[in-house]
Protein backbone atom coordinates (compact mmCIF):
# COMPACT_ATOMS: atom_id res chain seq x y z
CA UNK A 1 0.00 0.00 0.00
CA UNK A 2 1.56 3.63 -0.80
CA UNK A 3 2.44 5.17 2.47
CA UNK A 4 1.01 8.81 3.01
CA UNK A 5 2.07 11.34 0.58
CA UNK A 6 3.42 13.97 2.62
CA UNK A 7 4.49 16.55 0.74
CA UNK A 8 5.88 20.75 0.78
CA UNK A 9 6.83 23.41 -1.62
CA UNK A 10 10.05 25.24 -1.63
CA UNK A 11 9.81 28.24 -3.52
CA UNK A 12 12.61 31.01 -5.03
CA UNK A 13 11.34 34.54 -4.86
CA UNK A 14 12.60 36.80 -7.67
CA UNK A 15 14.34 39.92 -5.71
CA UNK A 16 14.58 43.31 -7.23
CA UNK A 17 16.40 45.86 -4.78
CA UNK A 18 16.23 49.54 -6.16
CA UNK A 19 17.77 53.06 -5.35
CA UNK A 20 21.07 54.28 -4.36
CA UNK A 21 23.14 51.34 -2.87
CA UNK A 22 24.62 48.40 -4.39
CA UNK A 23 21.95 45.97 -5.66
CA UNK A 24 23.59 42.94 -4.15
CA UNK A 25 20.91 40.35 -3.92
CA UNK A 26 22.14 38.08 -1.11
CA UNK A 27 22.34 41.08 1.26
CA UNK A 28 18.73 41.98 -0.01
CA UNK A 29 17.35 38.92 0.83
CA UNK A 30 19.34 38.76 4.21
CA UNK A 31 17.86 42.55 5.05
CA UNK A 32 14.47 41.27 4.08
CA UNK A 33 14.62 37.99 6.14
CA UNK A 34 15.85 39.67 8.96
CA UNK A 35 13.22 42.10 8.51
CA UNK A 36 10.83 39.77 8.94
CA UNK A 37 12.23 38.09 11.63
CA UNK A 38 13.02 41.42 13.87
CA UNK A 39 9.58 42.82 13.12
CA UNK A 40 7.80 39.69 14.64
CA UNK A 41 10.05 39.51 17.53
CA UNK A 42 9.13 43.40 18.35
CA UNK A 43 5.42 41.96 18.18
CA UNK A 44 4.18 41.62 21.54
CA UNK A 45 2.06 38.41 20.89
CA UNK A 46 3.67 35.33 22.29
CA UNK A 47 1.92 32.58 20.79
CA UNK A 48 2.57 33.71 17.27
CA UNK A 49 6.31 34.66 18.19
CA UNK A 50 8.81 33.91 15.71
CA UNK A 51 12.33 33.05 16.94
CA UNK A 52 15.44 33.76 16.07
CA UNK A 53 16.51 30.19 15.74
CA UNK A 54 18.90 29.49 13.57
CA UNK A 55 19.03 26.18 10.67
CA UNK A 56 20.88 23.20 11.74
CA UNK A 57 22.79 21.49 8.84
CA UNK A 58 23.83 18.21 10.57
CA UNK A 59 21.88 16.13 8.16
CA UNK A 60 22.27 18.01 4.80
CA UNK A 61 23.45 16.16 2.15
CA UNK A 62 22.28 17.74 -1.54
CA UNK A 63 25.11 15.82 -3.17
CA UNK A 64 24.01 12.16 -2.69
CA UNK A 65 22.36 10.51 -5.80
CA UNK A 66 18.93 8.18 -5.48
CA UNK A 67 20.76 6.39 -7.88
CA UNK A 68 23.37 4.94 -5.67
CA UNK A 69 26.30 6.30 -7.10
CA UNK A 70 28.49 8.72 -6.12
CA UNK A 71 29.83 11.56 -8.82
CA UNK A 72 32.85 11.76 -9.98
CA UNK A 73 34.69 15.14 -11.13
CA UNK A 74 31.95 17.27 -9.86
CA UNK A 75 31.22 18.96 -6.66
CA UNK A 76 27.85 18.16 -5.01
CA UNK A 77 25.71 21.37 -5.59
CA UNK A 78 26.29 24.27 -3.28
CA UNK A 79 24.82 25.21 0.13
CA UNK A 80 25.47 28.28 1.26
CA UNK A 81 25.30 27.33 5.03
CA UNK A 82 26.41 30.83 6.23
CA UNK A 83 23.82 32.74 5.28
CA UNK A 84 20.56 33.65 6.86
CA UNK A 85 18.47 30.98 7.60
CA UNK A 86 15.32 31.15 10.08
CA UNK A 87 12.78 28.67 11.01
CA UNK A 88 9.36 30.03 11.49
CA UNK A 89 6.57 29.20 14.60
CA UNK A 90 4.70 27.86 11.48
CA UNK A 91 7.20 24.82 11.19
CA UNK A 92 8.05 26.78 8.09
CA UNK A 93 12.03 27.45 6.81
CA UNK A 94 12.57 31.15 5.63
CA UNK A 95 15.93 31.71 4.45
CA UNK A 96 18.68 32.75 1.72
CA UNK A 97 19.29 30.18 -0.97
CA UNK A 98 21.27 31.19 -4.09
CA UNK A 99 20.48 35.07 -4.25
CA UNK A 100 16.80 34.67 -3.90
CA UNK A 101 14.44 34.87 -0.63
CA UNK A 102 13.38 31.39 -0.11
CA UNK A 103 10.41 30.02 2.27
CA UNK A 104 10.13 26.05 2.57
CA UNK A 105 6.23 25.18 3.98
CA UNK A 106 6.15 22.89 6.63
CA UNK A 107 5.11 19.21 6.02
CA UNK A 108 1.53 19.08 4.61
CA UNK A 109 0.08 15.92 5.19
CA UNK A 110 -2.58 16.65 2.00
CA UNK A 111 -2.48 18.94 -0.79
CA UNK A 112 -4.83 21.49 0.33
CA UNK A 113 -2.79 21.63 3.12
CA UNK A 114 0.23 22.69 0.71
CA UNK A 115 -2.17 25.20 -0.74
CA UNK A 116 -2.34 27.00 2.52
CA UNK A 117 0.86 26.92 4.08
CA UNK A 118 2.17 28.13 0.03
CA UNK A 119 -0.30 31.21 0.36
CA UNK A 120 0.87 31.83 3.51
CA UNK A 121 4.31 32.27 2.23
CA UNK A 122 3.49 34.55 -0.43
CA UNK A 123 2.12 36.70 2.57
CA UNK A 124 5.31 36.56 4.50
CA UNK A 125 6.90 37.46 1.84
CA UNK A 126 4.52 40.74 1.47
CA UNK A 127 5.17 41.58 5.30
CA UNK A 128 9.15 41.00 5.09
CA UNK A 129 8.61 43.76 2.18
CA UNK A 130 6.96 46.09 4.26
CA UNK A 131 9.37 45.53 7.55
CA UNK A 132 12.45 45.74 5.32
CA UNK A 133 10.28 49.39 4.17
CA UNK A 134 10.74 50.46 7.38
CA UNK A 135 14.58 49.94 7.97
CA UNK A 136 16.01 50.33 4.38
CA UNK A 137 17.44 53.80 3.67
CA UNK A 138 15.07 56.28 2.23
CA UNK A 139 14.81 55.83 -1.93
CA UNK A 140 16.13 52.30 -1.55
CA UNK A 141 13.10 49.41 -2.14
CA UNK A 142 12.89 46.00 -1.92
CA UNK A 143 10.40 44.27 -4.55
CA UNK A 144 10.05 40.32 -4.39
CA UNK A 145 8.15 38.61 -7.39
CA UNK A 146 7.13 34.54 -6.90
CA UNK A 147 7.96 33.81 -10.50
CA UNK A 148 11.01 31.53 -11.98
CA UNK A 149 12.40 33.75 -14.92
CA UNK A 150 13.77 37.09 -15.67
CA UNK A 151 13.00 36.63 -19.13
CA UNK A 152 16.91 37.18 -19.87
CA UNK A 153 18.01 33.32 -19.14
CA UNK A 154 18.21 33.04 -15.87
CA UNK A 155 15.99 31.08 -13.59
CA UNK A 156 15.17 30.16 -9.91
CA UNK A 157 12.89 27.53 -8.72
CA UNK A 158 9.96 26.20 -7.26
CA UNK A 159 10.26 22.71 -6.05
CA UNK A 160 8.17 19.98 -4.63
CA UNK A 161 8.86 17.25 -2.45
CA UNK A 162 6.66 14.30 -1.66
CA UNK A 163 7.64 11.48 0.20
CA UNK A 164 8.01 8.37 -0.64
CA UNK A 165 8.74 4.35 0.47
CA UNK A 166 12.12 3.61 -0.23
CA UNK A 167 11.56 0.33 -0.93
CA UNK A 168 10.29 1.44 -4.38
CA UNK A 169 13.22 1.40 -7.07
CA UNK A 170 14.13 4.76 -8.50
CA UNK A 171 14.26 3.43 -11.89
CA UNK A 172 10.81 3.02 -11.51
CA UNK A 173 9.98 6.37 -10.26
CA UNK A 174 11.79 8.07 -13.54
CA UNK A 175 10.14 5.64 -15.69
CA UNK A 176 6.63 6.59 -14.85
CA UNK A 177 6.85 10.07 -13.41
CA UNK A 178 8.33 11.47 -16.32
CA UNK A 179 6.09 11.58 -18.95
CA UNK A 180 3.58 13.23 -16.15
CA UNK A 181 6.30 16.00 -15.64
CA UNK A 182 6.56 17.01 -19.37
CA UNK A 183 2.83 16.98 -19.57
CA UNK A 184 1.71 18.59 -16.10
CA UNK A 185 2.31 22.28 -17.32
CA UNK A 186 -1.12 22.29 -19.49
CA UNK A 187 -2.40 23.18 -16.11
CA UNK A 188 0.18 23.72 -13.84
CA UNK A 189 2.04 26.15 -15.96
CA UNK A 190 2.34 29.76 -14.71
CA UNK A 191 2.48 30.99 -18.06
CA UNK A 192 5.40 33.38 -19.78
CA UNK A 193 5.97 35.96 -22.30
CA UNK A 194 8.64 34.78 -24.56
CA UNK A 195 11.02 32.42 -24.85
CA UNK A 196 14.43 31.42 -23.24
CA UNK A 197 15.36 28.18 -24.45
CA UNK A 198 18.82 28.69 -27.11
CA UNK A 199 16.79 27.81 -30.27
CA UNK A 200 13.74 27.37 -30.75
CA UNK A 201 13.74 25.70 -34.29
CA UNK A 202 12.16 28.46 -36.14
CA UNK A 203 8.87 28.40 -33.94
CA UNK A 204 7.55 31.72 -32.72
CA UNK A 205 7.26 31.51 -29.56
CA UNK A 206 5.22 34.85 -28.21
CA UNK A 207 3.51 33.37 -25.25
CA UNK A 208 4.24 29.73 -23.72
CA UNK A 209 2.71 27.54 -20.90
CA UNK A 210 4.97 27.51 -18.96
CA UNK A 211 8.16 29.86 -17.09
CA UNK A 212 10.35 27.07 -16.82
CA UNK A 213 10.04 24.53 -19.36
CA UNK A 214 12.95 26.05 -21.34
CA UNK A 215 15.78 25.43 -18.95
CA UNK A 216 15.36 21.57 -18.96
CA UNK A 217 18.34 20.29 -20.70
CA UNK A 218 19.02 16.61 -19.00
CA UNK A 219 15.91 13.40 -18.51
CA UNK A 220 17.31 12.19 -14.68
CA UNK A 221 20.10 14.17 -12.96
CA UNK A 222 21.62 15.34 -9.89
CA UNK A 223 22.07 18.87 -11.00
CA UNK A 224 19.80 21.93 -9.91
CA UNK A 225 21.19 24.95 -11.20
CA UNK A 226 22.46 23.99 -14.23
CA UNK A 227 21.70 21.28 -16.83
CA UNK A 228 18.45 20.84 -15.29
CA UNK A 229 16.89 17.66 -15.27
CA UNK A 230 13.76 16.93 -15.25
CA UNK A 231 13.78 14.05 -12.72
CA UNK A 232 16.11 14.85 -10.21
CA UNK A 233 18.11 12.37 -7.64
CA UNK A 234 19.00 14.18 -4.75
CA UNK A 235 18.81 11.67 -2.56
CA UNK A 236 18.09 13.71 0.95
CA UNK A 237 15.35 11.97 2.53
CA UNK A 238 14.69 14.34 6.10
CA UNK A 239 13.25 11.20 7.69
CA UNK A 240 14.48 7.77 8.08
CA UNK A 241 16.59 6.54 5.16
CA UNK A 242 16.11 2.82 5.50
CA UNK A 243 12.51 3.59 5.35
CA UNK A 244 11.81 6.87 3.11
CA UNK A 245 12.98 8.86 0.04
CA UNK A 246 11.94 12.33 -0.46
CA UNK A 247 11.13 13.20 -4.50
CA UNK A 248 12.75 16.09 -4.93
CA UNK A 249 10.33 17.83 -8.10
CA UNK A 250 12.18 20.72 -9.14
CA UNK A 251 10.47 21.24 -12.59
CA UNK A 252 7.47 22.91 -11.68
CA UNK A 253 6.72 26.56 -11.73
CA UNK A 254 5.59 28.75 -8.50
CA UNK A 255 1.73 28.99 -9.01
CA UNK A 256 -0.05 32.01 -7.36
CA UNK A 257 -3.54 30.40 -8.84
CA UNK A 258 -5.00 28.22 -5.75
CA UNK A 259 -6.73 25.58 -8.02
CA UNK A 260 -2.89 25.38 -9.89
CA UNK A 261 -1.00 24.10 -7.06
CA UNK A 262 -3.80 22.35 -5.54
CA UNK A 263 -3.96 19.84 -9.15
CA UNK A 264 -0.43 20.24 -9.58
CA UNK A 265 0.92 18.59 -6.24
CA UNK A 266 -2.77 16.40 -6.05
CA UNK A 267 -2.06 15.17 -10.03
CA UNK A 268 1.01 14.58 -8.71
CA UNK A 269 0.85 12.57 -5.40
CA UNK A 270 -1.57 10.20 -6.97
CA UNK A 271 0.87 9.64 -9.57
CA UNK A 272 3.70 8.33 -7.30
CA UNK A 273 1.47 6.78 -5.31
CA UNK A 274 0.13 4.38 -7.98
CA UNK A 275 4.10 3.97 -8.97
CA UNK A 276 4.65 2.72 -5.80
CA UNK A 277 1.86 0.26 -5.92
CA UNK A 278 3.25 -0.53 -8.93
CA UNK A 279 -0.68 0.46 -10.69
CA UNK A 280 0.65 0.83 -14.17
CA UNK A 281 1.69 -2.43 -14.41
CA UNK A 282 3.01 -3.03 -18.36
CA UNK A 283 1.62 0.07 -19.12
CA UNK A 284 4.03 2.02 -20.11
CA UNK A 285 3.37 6.04 -21.16
CA UNK A 286 6.67 6.91 -21.63
CA UNK A 287 7.78 9.35 -24.19
CA UNK A 288 10.54 8.63 -26.92
CA UNK A 289 12.38 12.27 -26.31
CA UNK A 290 11.09 14.05 -22.95
CA UNK A 291 13.33 17.29 -23.07
CA UNK A 292 11.96 17.92 -26.58
CA UNK A 293 8.55 17.03 -25.39
CA UNK A 294 8.93 19.60 -22.50
CA UNK A 295 9.43 22.38 -24.61
CA UNK A 296 6.93 21.45 -27.46
CA UNK A 297 3.95 20.90 -24.46
CA UNK A 298 5.10 24.55 -23.16
CA UNK A 299 5.14 26.70 -26.80
CA UNK A 300 2.05 24.82 -28.14
CA UNK A 301 -0.88 26.97 -26.87
CA UNK A 302 -3.25 24.73 -28.68
CA UNK A 303 -2.68 21.90 -26.75
CA UNK A 304 -2.58 19.98 -30.03
CA UNK A 305 0.92 19.05 -30.36
CA UNK A 306 1.59 15.09 -31.24
CA UNK A 307 3.98 13.88 -28.65
CA UNK A 308 6.43 10.66 -29.53
CA UNK A 309 5.63 7.70 -27.41
CA UNK A 310 8.86 5.27 -26.44
CA UNK A 311 6.41 2.39 -27.69
CA UNK A 312 5.75 3.92 -31.14
CA UNK A 313 2.34 6.00 -31.79
CA UNK A 314 1.97 9.92 -30.78
CA UNK A 315 -0.16 11.58 -27.61
CA UNK A 316 -1.09 14.92 -26.97
CA UNK A 317 -0.44 16.20 -23.46
CA UNK A 318 -4.02 16.33 -23.01
CA UNK A 319 -4.28 12.93 -23.94
CA UNK A 320 -1.53 11.73 -21.22
CA UNK A 321 -3.18 13.54 -18.45
CA UNK A 322 -6.61 12.03 -19.58
CA UNK A 323 -4.39 8.54 -19.60
CA UNK A 324 -3.13 9.42 -16.03
CA UNK A 325 -6.33 10.32 -14.95
CA UNK A 326 -8.02 7.38 -16.16
CA UNK A 327 -5.53 5.15 -14.04
CA UNK A 328 -5.60 7.47 -10.97
CA UNK A 329 -9.62 7.18 -11.15
CA UNK A 330 -9.53 3.23 -10.96
CA UNK A 331 -6.76 3.55 -8.78
CA UNK A 332 -9.16 5.27 -5.99
CA UNK A 333 -12.11 2.83 -6.58
CA UNK A 334 -9.44 0.02 -5.74
CA UNK A 335 -7.30 1.71 -3.13
CA UNK A 336 -9.33 4.20 -1.37
CA UNK A 337 -7.45 7.87 -1.73
CA UNK A 338 -5.81 7.47 2.61
CA UNK A 339 -2.20 8.37 0.77
CA UNK A 340 -3.50 11.70 0.14
CA UNK A 341 -3.55 12.53 3.79
CA UNK A 342 -7.64 12.39 3.44
CA UNK A 343 -10.14 10.47 1.61
CA UNK A 344 -11.89 13.84 0.94
CA UNK A 345 -9.07 15.84 -0.36
CA UNK A 346 -8.59 12.47 -2.38
CA UNK A 347 -12.00 13.11 -4.48
CA UNK A 348 -11.65 16.24 -4.64
CA UNK A 349 -8.12 15.94 -6.18
CA UNK A 350 -9.68 14.18 -8.59
CA UNK A 351 -13.31 15.72 -9.08
CA UNK A 352 -10.60 19.38 -10.01
CA UNK A 353 -8.44 17.41 -12.19
CA UNK A 354 -10.83 16.13 -14.03
CA UNK A 355 -12.37 19.45 -14.20
CA UNK A 356 -9.34 21.23 -15.71
CA UNK A 357 -8.84 18.64 -18.18
CA UNK A 358 -12.52 19.16 -19.50
CA UNK A 359 -11.82 22.64 -19.77
CA UNK A 360 -8.76 22.32 -21.41
CA UNK A 361 -10.60 19.94 -24.17
CA UNK A 362 -13.18 22.56 -24.49
CA UNK A 363 -12.43 25.75 -23.82
CA UNK A 364 -9.17 26.35 -22.06
CA UNK A 365 -10.53 30.40 -21.75
CA UNK A 366 -13.10 28.92 -19.48
CA UNK A 367 -10.21 28.11 -16.40
CA UNK A 368 -9.21 31.69 -16.61
CA UNK A 369 -10.41 31.88 -12.87
CA UNK A 370 -8.43 28.18 -12.17
CA UNK A 371 -4.91 28.50 -13.62
CA UNK A 372 -2.41 30.84 -13.92
CA UNK A 373 -1.23 30.42 -18.03
CA UNK A 374 -4.72 31.02 -19.10
CA UNK A 375 -5.55 33.90 -16.33
CA UNK A 376 -1.79 36.07 -17.65
CA UNK A 377 -3.14 35.10 -21.32
CA UNK A 378 -6.44 36.48 -20.67
CA UNK A 379 -5.41 39.59 -19.54
CA UNK A 380 -1.77 39.94 -21.70
CA UNK A 381 -4.05 39.59 -24.77
CA UNK A 382 -6.99 41.99 -23.57
CA UNK A 383 -4.45 44.20 -22.80
CA UNK A 384 -2.83 43.63 -26.50
CA UNK A 385 -5.53 44.27 -28.56
CA UNK A 386 -7.01 47.22 -26.56
CA UNK A 387 -3.70 48.96 -27.59
CA UNK A 388 -2.84 47.21 -30.56
CA UNK A 389 0.51 45.84 -29.37
CA UNK A 390 3.00 43.65 -30.65
CA UNK A 391 3.80 40.35 -28.33
CA UNK A 392 7.29 42.05 -28.31
CA UNK A 393 6.25 45.23 -26.55
CA UNK A 394 7.91 45.77 -23.33
CA UNK A 395 4.36 46.78 -21.67
CA UNK A 396 3.64 42.87 -21.80
CA UNK A 397 6.63 41.69 -20.63
CA UNK A 398 6.43 44.24 -17.70
CA UNK A 399 2.84 42.59 -17.07
CA UNK A 400 4.40 39.63 -17.61
CA UNK A 401 6.60 40.21 -13.80
CA UNK A 402 3.84 42.24 -12.32
CA UNK A 403 1.71 39.30 -12.21
CA UNK A 404 3.68 38.09 -10.03
CA UNK A 405 4.42 41.17 -7.83
CA UNK A 406 3.41 40.16 -4.26
CA UNK A 407 2.23 43.19 -3.20
CA UNK A 408 -1.21 43.06 -2.99
CA UNK A 409 -1.70 46.61 -4.14
CA UNK A 410 1.16 45.77 -7.32
CA UNK A 411 0.27 42.65 -8.05
CA UNK A 412 -2.03 42.27 -11.23
CA UNK A 413 -3.00 38.22 -10.26
CA UNK A 414 -4.29 39.80 -7.13
CA UNK A 415 -7.02 42.35 -9.19
CA UNK A 416 -8.01 39.02 -11.08
CA UNK A 417 -10.71 37.22 -8.92
CA UNK A 418 -9.48 33.66 -9.11
CA UNK A 419 -10.90 30.68 -6.82
CA UNK A 420 -9.91 30.51 -3.57
CA UNK A 421 -10.00 26.72 -2.55
CA UNK A 422 -8.95 28.68 1.43
CA UNK A 423 -9.93 31.54 3.09
CA UNK A 424 -8.00 34.45 3.85
CA UNK A 425 -8.25 33.72 7.62
CA UNK A 426 -6.87 30.49 7.22
CA UNK A 427 -4.28 31.76 5.53
CA UNK A 428 -3.13 34.60 7.88
CA UNK A 429 -3.40 31.99 10.41
CA UNK A 430 -1.33 29.73 8.64
CA UNK A 431 2.05 32.26 8.98
CA UNK A 432 2.36 31.55 12.38
CA UNK A 433 0.75 28.65 13.19
CA UNK A 434 1.68 25.04 11.86
CA UNK A 435 -0.02 22.40 10.27
CA UNK A 436 -1.91 20.08 13.01
CA UNK A 437 -0.90 16.76 10.92
CA UNK A 438 2.41 16.38 10.81
CA UNK A 439 6.08 16.52 12.46
CA UNK A 440 5.93 20.20 11.75
CA UNK A 441 2.98 20.96 14.76
CA UNK A 442 5.65 19.56 17.19
CA UNK A 443 8.71 22.09 15.35
CA UNK A 444 6.03 24.49 15.27
CA UNK A 445 4.85 24.52 18.95
CA UNK A 446 8.23 24.35 20.55
CA UNK A 447 9.41 27.49 18.74
CA UNK A 448 5.92 29.48 19.80
CA UNK A 449 6.81 27.90 23.29
CA UNK A 450 9.69 27.86 24.08
CA UNK A 451 12.48 30.03 21.48
CA UNK A 452 14.98 30.69 23.66
CA UNK A 453 15.44 27.29 24.66
CA UNK A 454 16.04 26.09 20.84
CA UNK A 455 19.61 26.50 19.97
CA UNK A 456 18.88 24.99 16.49
CA UNK A 457 16.32 23.00 14.29
CA UNK A 458 16.27 21.48 10.93
CA UNK A 459 13.79 19.26 8.93
CA UNK A 460 14.12 16.07 11.35
CA UNK A 461 15.12 17.33 14.83
CA UNK A 462 15.41 20.11 17.57
CA UNK A 463 18.18 20.83 19.24
CA UNK A 464 17.76 21.92 22.82
CA UNK A 465 19.87 24.22 25.12
CA UNK A 466 18.90 24.63 28.22
CA UNK A 467 22.25 26.07 29.79
CA UNK A 468 24.70 23.80 31.91
CA UNK A 469 24.03 20.90 30.23
CA UNK A 470 25.64 19.78 27.02
CA UNK A 471 22.81 20.39 23.97
CA UNK A 472 20.03 17.83 23.56
CA UNK A 473 18.72 16.77 20.53
CA UNK A 474 15.33 15.62 19.50
CA UNK A 475 15.29 13.78 16.45
CA UNK A 476 11.87 13.76 14.08
CA UNK A 477 12.85 10.68 11.99
CA UNK A 478 9.12 10.41 11.03
CA UNK A 479 7.06 12.53 9.59
CA UNK A 480 3.82 11.68 10.39
CA UNK A 481 5.00 11.85 14.53
CA UNK A 482 4.62 14.73 16.52
CA UNK A 483 1.43 15.43 15.40
CA UNK A 484 -1.39 17.25 17.26
CA UNK A 485 -3.14 14.26 18.16
CA UNK A 486 0.10 12.94 19.24
CA UNK A 487 1.95 15.37 21.20
CA UNK A 488 -0.61 18.25 22.37
CA UNK A 489 -1.50 16.78 25.37
CA UNK A 490 1.93 15.91 26.43
CA UNK A 491 3.10 19.79 25.19
CA UNK A 492 0.03 21.17 27.64
CA UNK A 493 1.15 19.51 30.23
CA UNK A 494 5.03 19.90 30.23
CA UNK A 495 5.41 23.93 31.25
CA UNK A 496 9.15 24.30 30.23
CA UNK A 497 11.29 22.38 27.48
CA UNK A 498 13.30 20.91 30.56
CA UNK A 499 10.08 19.15 31.62
CA UNK A 500 9.35 17.94 28.08
CA UNK A 501 12.46 16.84 27.54
CA UNK A 502 12.09 14.46 30.42
CA UNK A 503 9.20 13.65 29.91
CA UNK A 504 10.23 12.37 25.98
CA UNK A 505 13.08 10.83 27.82
CA UNK A 506 15.42 11.83 26.03
CA UNK B 1 -11.84 39.68 -27.68
CA UNK B 2 -9.52 38.01 -25.70
CA UNK B 3 -11.63 35.46 -25.18
CA UNK B 4 -12.30 34.72 -28.66
CA UNK B 5 -8.69 34.80 -29.69
CA UNK B 6 -7.70 32.51 -27.23
CA UNK B 7 -10.55 29.89 -28.29
CA UNK B 8 -9.46 30.05 -31.87
CA UNK B 9 -5.69 29.69 -30.90
CA UNK B 10 -6.57 26.63 -28.60
CA UNK B 11 -8.24 24.83 -30.81
CA UNK B 12 -6.91 25.05 -34.74
CA UNK B 13 -6.69 21.21 -34.95
CA UNK B 14 -9.79 20.30 -34.01
CA UNK B 15 -13.35 20.08 -35.92
CA UNK B 16 -15.63 23.19 -34.70
CA UNK B 17 -17.63 21.75 -32.62
CA UNK B 18 -21.12 23.48 -31.14
CA UNK B 19 -21.04 23.40 -27.60
CA UNK B 20 -24.25 25.32 -25.58
CA UNK B 21 -23.15 26.23 -22.85
CA UNK B 22 -24.17 26.03 -19.40
CA UNK B 23 -26.08 29.16 -18.43
CA UNK B 24 -23.18 28.79 -15.25
CA UNK B 25 -20.96 28.60 -16.80
CA UNK B 26 -21.58 31.86 -19.10
CA UNK B 27 -23.04 33.98 -16.63
CA UNK B 28 -19.16 33.15 -14.96
CA UNK B 29 -17.54 34.01 -17.96
CA UNK B 30 -19.47 37.24 -18.44
CA UNK B 31 -18.42 38.13 -14.94
CA UNK B 32 -14.74 37.61 -15.53
CA UNK B 33 -15.04 39.51 -18.63
CA UNK B 34 -16.48 42.50 -17.12
CA UNK B 35 -13.74 42.32 -14.58
CA UNK B 36 -11.19 42.32 -17.10
CA UNK B 37 -12.13 45.06 -18.87
CA UNK B 38 -12.71 47.33 -15.44
CA UNK B 39 -9.30 46.04 -14.85
CA UNK B 40 -8.17 46.91 -18.39
CA UNK B 41 -9.52 50.44 -17.44
CA UNK B 42 -7.62 51.24 -14.51
CA UNK B 43 -4.72 48.77 -15.37
CA UNK B 44 -2.69 52.08 -16.79
CA UNK B 45 -2.61 53.20 -13.04
CA UNK B 46 -1.14 50.51 -11.49
CA UNK B 47 1.38 49.28 -14.13
CA UNK B 48 5.04 50.12 -13.67
CA UNK B 49 5.79 53.41 -15.13
CA UNK B 50 8.56 52.72 -17.82
CA UNK B 51 7.77 49.41 -18.78
CA UNK B 52 10.96 48.94 -20.95
CA UNK B 53 13.15 49.98 -18.59
CA UNK B 54 11.52 47.97 -15.73
CA UNK B 55 12.04 45.06 -17.92
CA UNK B 56 15.31 45.78 -18.77
CA UNK B 57 16.18 46.20 -15.18
CA UNK B 58 14.75 42.95 -13.59
CA UNK B 59 18.08 40.89 -13.94
CA UNK B 60 17.99 37.84 -11.39
CA UNK B 61 20.79 35.56 -10.54
CA UNK B 62 19.99 31.97 -11.31
CA UNK B 63 19.00 30.08 -8.82
CA UNK B 64 18.36 26.36 -8.59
Amino acid sequence: MAIPKVCGIETEYGIQLSGPGDANPIAASSILINAYVSHLGRQDRPPGRASRVGWDFEDESPGRDARGFAREGAMPPEVETHLVNAVLTNGARFYVDHAHPEYSTPECSTPLEVVRWDKAGERTLAASMAAAGDILPPGQRIVVYKNNSDHKGNSYGCHENYLMDRAVPFSRISQHVMAHFVTRQIYAGAGKVGCEAPSTGGVAVPYQLSQRADFFEEEVGLETTLKRPIVNTRDEPHADPQRYRRLHVIVGDANLAEVATFVKVGATALVLAMIEDDWFGERDLSLATPVRAIRQVSWDLSLAQPLELAAGGTITALGLQWELFGLARKYAEDRGLSCLGSEEVGREVLRRWEAVLAGLESDPSSLAGQLDWVAKYQLLSAYRERHGLNWSDHRLAAMDLQYHDVRPERSLFARLSTERLVSEDEVLEAMTEPPRSTRAYFRGRCLQRWAASVAAANWDSIVFDLGGDPLRRVPMMEPLRGTASHVDTLLNRCESPAELLEQLGS
Amino acid sequence: MAERELKKKSAPARDTEVVEETPQASEKGEKLKAELDDLLDEIDEVLEDNAEEFVRNYVQKGGQ
